[in-house]
């Protein structure tokens, strides 16, 4: 699915992020686990049921202004498509 | 051996094997650990920091049924306090929903609620008890706590007529998850073999309803099968390989490389209460065994899939070709092939499903009870 800018990701129960004291930061979610490097940690800390999707990609692409913002939009639209169908994210 | 040993990443903690189920498959060993020898709460908060030093992110409760332990809470919260993220695998009893708050509010992630099938009949059959009202209760908290739920049906000839039945029961249930595991053969289950495994057909069958259902409700629940690795062409890569991702310490503490590993002869099981995590993952001689590619038969060590199955699963190629050393019989470029293609022969002779009736239950070898 392609999520809608205006709703707001939330992590779905059972998926949190580990602590920020630990080494690497990873997505923790049943009988799995993603570890997040510097976009993707930027878009899952973000997903909180308070930022819609439209902000979201806004705060990425300043965070990430050499990227093409084009190329972001798509890319995070594509990644929380992903982690909605794997049960990691409701829209609210 | 030379190469360098990897980080698991998840530990299965078997805190009891006591259990109000009796499962024709429970994949316990047949010989039970007794509750006198059960590790204290105190202990497992131990291994839980030591794990996660280790690099572990994730702890499997189960057992026998993780529930029977009246410390549970104190287990969970100091998994918590570890930083490890907390599973629960049951069978939903003994629980009421003031027992299950206690839990999520000590950080318990995820419940994994196991199933026998989608009526009380096959639940009587299979696990010996009448317990199947009771799971439908537990799922409704579970979600009304704000917690994941999975719902793991196990399947097997005898309850694949009901498949479609599990579906439409999940669907109404509603988790993030649902597993539909076949049956694999160890433990109990190898005992009760001839009677769970399904012909071929069955299996098609099987796969192409839940293939269609993990299609149909992508998006709402996330649906995952695993299949019964007689039917493959080459061997699961079991647990990851040895002593690759994942480690499982019993109730007294023993730390083995897989639920199974205790019926293989000459394994040398180390104990947490002698030595610390870290040391008997990375050198006990257990976990040393059968590590990387040097203890391979040449047919394995020359394969091009050895880095992908690691050879197959130890325990099987024990149970079925007596020793576990060799290439696990499952591959089809196995000598041992023909003792797998011998079974399924007889299972496919028949693809009709066991009557579930009382005179049946006689038949069963079900799961007993450690003292």
């Amino acid at each position: 699915m392609t999520p809608d800018p205006s709703k707001r990701p939330r992590l779905a129960p059972g998926c949190r992020l580990n602590e920020k004291s630990q080494p690497s930061r990873v997505l923790l979610m049943p009988e799995r686990a993603l570890r997040l490097n510097g976009p993707s940690l930027e878009i899952v800390e973000r997903c909180d049921g308070t930022h819609t999707v439209g902000e979201i990609i806004a705060d990425v692409q300043r965070l990430y202004s050499k990227a093409e913002p084009q190329k972001v939009e798509q890319d995070i639209l594509e990644y929380l498509g992903r982690l909605h169908d794997q049960r990691a994210l409701d829209f609210e | 051996m030379n190469a360098v040993i990897p980080n698991p990443l998840a530990l299965i903690a078997e805190l009891t094997h006591r259990c109000p189920l009796h499962c024709v498959y429970c994949s316990n060993p047949l010989e039970l650990t007794a509750r006198g020898r059960e590790l204290s709460a105190e202990t497992w908060a131990r291994v839980f920091r030591e794990a996660a030093e280790l690099g572990v992110l994730q702890v499997d409760f189960t057992g026998g049924e993780p529930l029977a332990r009246p410390d549970l809470v104190e287990i969970i919260r100091s998994a918590r306090a570890a930083g490890l993220y907390a599973s629960l695998i049951s069978s939903g009893l003994p629980l009421d929903e003031k027992r299950l708050a206690e839990l999520v509010a000590v950080g318990l992630d995820h419940f994994q609620l196991s199933f026998q099938g989608a009526e009380q009949n096959t639940a009587r059959e299979f696990s010996g008890s009448n317990t199947h009202a009771q799971k439908l209760r537990v799922a409704g908290w579970v979600k009304r706590h704000h917690v994941a739920l999975t719902l793991n049906f196990v399947v097997h000839r005898g309850n694949l007529h009901q498949l479609e039945d599990m579906i439409a029961l999940t669907e109404k249930i509603e988790p993030g998850r649902v597993e539909f595991a076949h049956v694999q053969y160890y433990g109990w289950a190898f005992a009760n073999r001839a009677r769970l495994l399904p012909s071929r057909a069955q299996l098609e069958e099987s796969l192409e309803i839940l293939k269609s259902a993990e299609e149909r409700l992508r998006g709402r629940i996330r649906v995952e099968f695993v299949v019964p690795d007689y039917f493959a062409k080459y061997p699961k890569p079991c647990m990851g390989g040895w002593g690759r991702k994942v480690l499982l310490i019993k109730p007294d503490g023993e730390v083995l490389p897989c639920h199974a590993a205790s019926v293989l002869p000459g394994m040398a099981l180390e104990n947490v209460e002698q030595r610390p995590l870290g040391q008997i993952w990375s050198d006990s001689a257990a976990f040393q065994k059968y590590r990387g590619v040097e203890w391979m038969p040449e047919l394995c060590r020359t394969c091009q899939r050895r880095e992908q199955d690691f050879g197959g699963c130890r325990c099987q190629a024990f149970l079925l070709a007596q020793d576990a050393a060799a290439t696990d019989p499952v591959c089809s470029l196995s000598p041992g092939r023909k003792i797998v293609d011998d079974i399924l022969r007889e299972a496919n002779a028949d693809s009709s499903a066991p009557a579930l009736e009382a005179a049946s239950v006689r038949d069963w070898i079900y799961r007993a009870n450690p003292s």
